[in-house]
């Protein structure tokens, strides 16, 4: 009964805030916004017992590319108050995008029967995760972090002081 | 009118001479009566005997007799307090007193807290003794998986001593979970608010006496205990403002962004082996975690003021944090790549057999780690000389500028509280969390006699073996180095601090990564002998070096003490010796 509520609370807070995001014309209030769905949904995977996903979904999203956006907002903005305002081809596109995407996701949605999931009584072990991580997944692992490092790269590159 | 006038202080002396008799009469009568009832109610249903141990004795023994007891005794000691209110407030007036009877308090809480917590484990010890047959306690709400008969019963088969059906009554209702996780939720918010009324004190303090002046001396007596408590209700009193032109939701938000986080890390530090509210398998990278998101409220706090030093702070908090979260993060893998495992009860578990165990003098590359973690550890909580958000010389308050009253309050709470979690974490992974420095042998035995035993049992449990005031003794201390490194080192400059991170730190916490990555691999993977050779010559000469450090600790501290009085310059009369 009690994880039924807690599901319930998440859940409302991440829809709630996930709405937030988008419907926010102010920049930084999207970005706080986003603290509570990505709070949220860490959250729910504490319910669902997966302590290490919540709490590395804290560290690197809420923790890390959050500052970041704010941070970099804070860099390039020239007035105090950065306020979305796309033009009328801009809102044409994302209302197609949106629309078709939505139309995918009830499809998926209705036309499929989902499989009913055991509950985990107790969180994987880390040194699990690590081994399988390194072992059966090496591949998809190491192709993230090659792709990471190419960004950074990237990102080096573009900082760099003119000579 | 000089005097606050209080409702129920008479301004005529002989009626409030009444109203004094009068409160006494009814305090003490009360409370006789409430403990006669009491007695009356032990005797009719006869709640000593040991035999007819039943659920409805519990509600009896709970509501009956244990409820009506404590509130007779408390009112007999409040008439008590009336009646002799003249001789204790003469009594209090004296520093030594009062300051006498506030630390014995705090010692008297903490033995409380720590019978509380062997009540704690005796009640986990009974829900999984073989005569429960092994059962892990349910977490619905109203389940009671153990009857009264069945703590009567094991208490009688192992503690005989305490077979009272009484401590049957008082145990029953610990095994709810419900009740435990409320009772710690109170112990966690209880520290969380001592920590920085406490902290801010002893940081004037400190920093009076690094300054050669006294600091805090007036409010409360002794030594000025009492002006952190006072500095708090002045500052509830205080308007709070809030600019026309900030962004006004993320304004109110910011504060407390950055003061539950810090509360929230406290939730997956243990304290020692039970002490612990949630014992998480990741516990390090959730406190790590809460430890970057109080970041978040910072920033917003700067960016919402919409003030030039407030975003100046807030963007030096935004790449300092940014950069220094990296060689916090991999100085902190290096013991847990040691011990193997992310919870911090287990870390701590493998550093028990006294100090030279404990994990910075297990190599080389731990005992570099322990010194970058806590570099690193300064610069997350904005302790100088990474003060910069805030540097008031330059930026006026950086990111908490327009903030006053209670929201500012709220920063420091957040900032002090974040303070201990950061010590606290590198104790349980580099100084043996609650474990004693004595090696194991050094405990007390017990003789059998049941009063030796207890106070054997008391000085194992706080000092000779483990135990929570250890593990906050220890915290205590690097907090204490905090405090000592911000009154001693000027700020440095930002480019400094990021040169300092990604051209010092980063890669030394790289090397040292490496270094043990290879280490473990040799001694423990192939196990080669001439490594396990150096190895243990390092550890040997790490533990000489880390006993050197402490004795000079103790010498440095001694000669202060002794020398607390003596200053330096060309005006004092007492010279310190050498001066």
């Amino acid at each position: 009964m009690l994880e039924a509520l807690a599901f319930y609370i998440f859940a409302a807070v991440t829809l709630v805030s996930a709405i937030g995001v988008v419907a926010s014309r102010n920049i930084v209030r999207s970005a706080v916004c986003l603290l509570g769905t990505l709070g949220g949904v860490a959250c729910l995977y504490f319910l669902l017992n997966a302590n290490l996903l919540a709490a590395i979904q804290l560290i690197v999203y809420a923790g890390g590319t959050l500052i970041l956006i704010v941070f970099g907002v804070m860099l390039t903005s020239k007035s105090p108050w950065v306020v979305f305002d796309p033009t009328r081809g801009q809102v044409v596109g994302a209302v197609i995008v949106s629309i078709l995407l939505a139309t995918g996701l009830c499809m998926l949605l209705v036309g499929n029967e989902w499989p009913a999931g055991t509950a985990m009584t107790a969180s994987p072990h880390v040194k699990d995760v690590g081994t399988m991580l390194l072992t059966d997944y090496l591949v998809p692992f190491e192709a993230a972090s090659v792709l990471l490092l190419v960004v950074m790269i990237g990102a080096a590159y573009l900082a760099r002081p003119e000579k | 009118m000089s005097q606050l006038s209080l409702p129920w202080v008479a301004k005529d002396p002989a009626v409030y001479q009444t109203y004094r008799r009068t409160a006494i009469r009814n305090l003490l009568a009360g409370g006789i009566v409430h403990v006669v009832l009491a007695l009356g109610i032990f005797g009719f249903f006869d709640l000593g005997s040991t035999a007819k141990v039943t659920n409805l004795k519990i509600a009896i023994s709970i509501i009956g007799f244990l409820a009506p007891l404590a509130v007779g005794l408390a009112l007999i000691a409040g008439g008590l307090g009336v009646l002799f209110y003249k001789q204790i407030g003469n009594t209090l007036k004296y520093g030594y007193t009062a300051a006498s009877v506030f630390f014995g308090g705090v010692i008297g809480v903490c033995l409380l807290v720590w019978l509380h917590s062997l009540v704690f484990t005796l009640s986990k010890d009974m829900l999984a003794s073989p005569q429960n047959g092994a059962e892990v306690v349910s977490l619905a709400i109203f389940d009671a998986s153990l009857t009264a008969r069945e703590i009567a019963d094991y208490l009688s088969a192992n503690l005989p001593r305490l077979s009272n059906p009484i401590v049957a009554y008082v145990l029953w209702p610990l095994q709810f979970e419900l009740l435990r996780d409320l009772l710690a939720v109170g112990g966690i918010v209880g520290f969380v608010s001592v920590i920085p009324v406490f902290g801010i004190w002893w940081e004037r303090k400190i920093a009076g006496r690094m300054q050669s002046r006294l600091g805090p001396m007036r409010v409360g007596g002794w030594h000025g205990w009492a002006q952190s408590p006072a500095d708090g209700v002045k500052l509830l009193f205080k308007e709070d403002m809030i600019p026309p032109d900030a962004d006004q939701a993320l304004f109110k938000l910011a504060p407390y962004l950055t003061f539950v986080p810090p509360i929230c890390a406290m939730i997956a530090l243990p304290f020692a082996g039970a002490w612990v509210f949630r014992d998480l398998d990741v516990a390090l990278l959730f406190i790590l975690a809460m430890l970057g998101i109080e970041v978040v409220g910072v920033i917003l706090a700067g960016w919402a003021s919409n003030n030039k030093w407030s975003v100046y702070g807030a963007m030096r908090e935004a790449c300092q944090m940014v950069s220094y979260e990296i060689p916090m993060g991999m100085s902190l893998l290096i013991p847990v790549m040691t011990a193997g495992t992310l919870q911090l009860t287990a870390i701590a578990d493998q550093q028990g057999g006294g100090f030279h165990t404990w994990f910075i003098f297990k190599n080389i590359w731990c005992f570099i780690a322990f010194f970058s973690y806590y570099i690193a550890s300064l610069a997350s909580c904005k302790r100088a000389p990474f003060d910069l958000p805030e540097s008031e010389s330059e930026l006026v308050a950086g990111f908490h500028t327009e903030y006053s009253g209670f929201r500012w309050s709220l920063f420091f709470f957040g900032e002090y509280v974040a303070m201990f979690v950061v010590s606290g974490i590198a104790v349980i992974l580099f100084l043996g969390g609650w474990k004693s420095p004595f090696p194991p042998g050094f405990a007390l035995k017990t003789n059998g006699t049941w009063y030796v035993d207890f106070v054997v049992h008391v000085l194992n449990g706080v000092l000779f073996k483990e135990g929570p005031i250890l593990f906050v003794l220890k915290s205590a201390f690097l907090y204490y180095v905090q405090l000592w490194i911000r009154w001693t080192l000027p700020r440095i400059r930002i480019d400094q601090v990021l040169y300092a991170c990604v051209q010092v730190l980063l890669p030394l916490t790289m090397v040292i990564l490496l270094g043990n990555t290879l280490w473990i691999l040799g001694i423990e993977h192939m196990k080669i002998e001439w490594l396990g050779t150096i190895d243990s010559l390092i550890h040997k000469v790490l533990v000489l070096i880390g006993a050197v450090l402490v004795i000079g600790m103790i010498w440095i501290g001694y000669n202060g003490y002794s020398n607390r009085r003596k200053l330096v310059g060309s005006l004092v009369i007492d010279h310190l010796p050498g001066s």
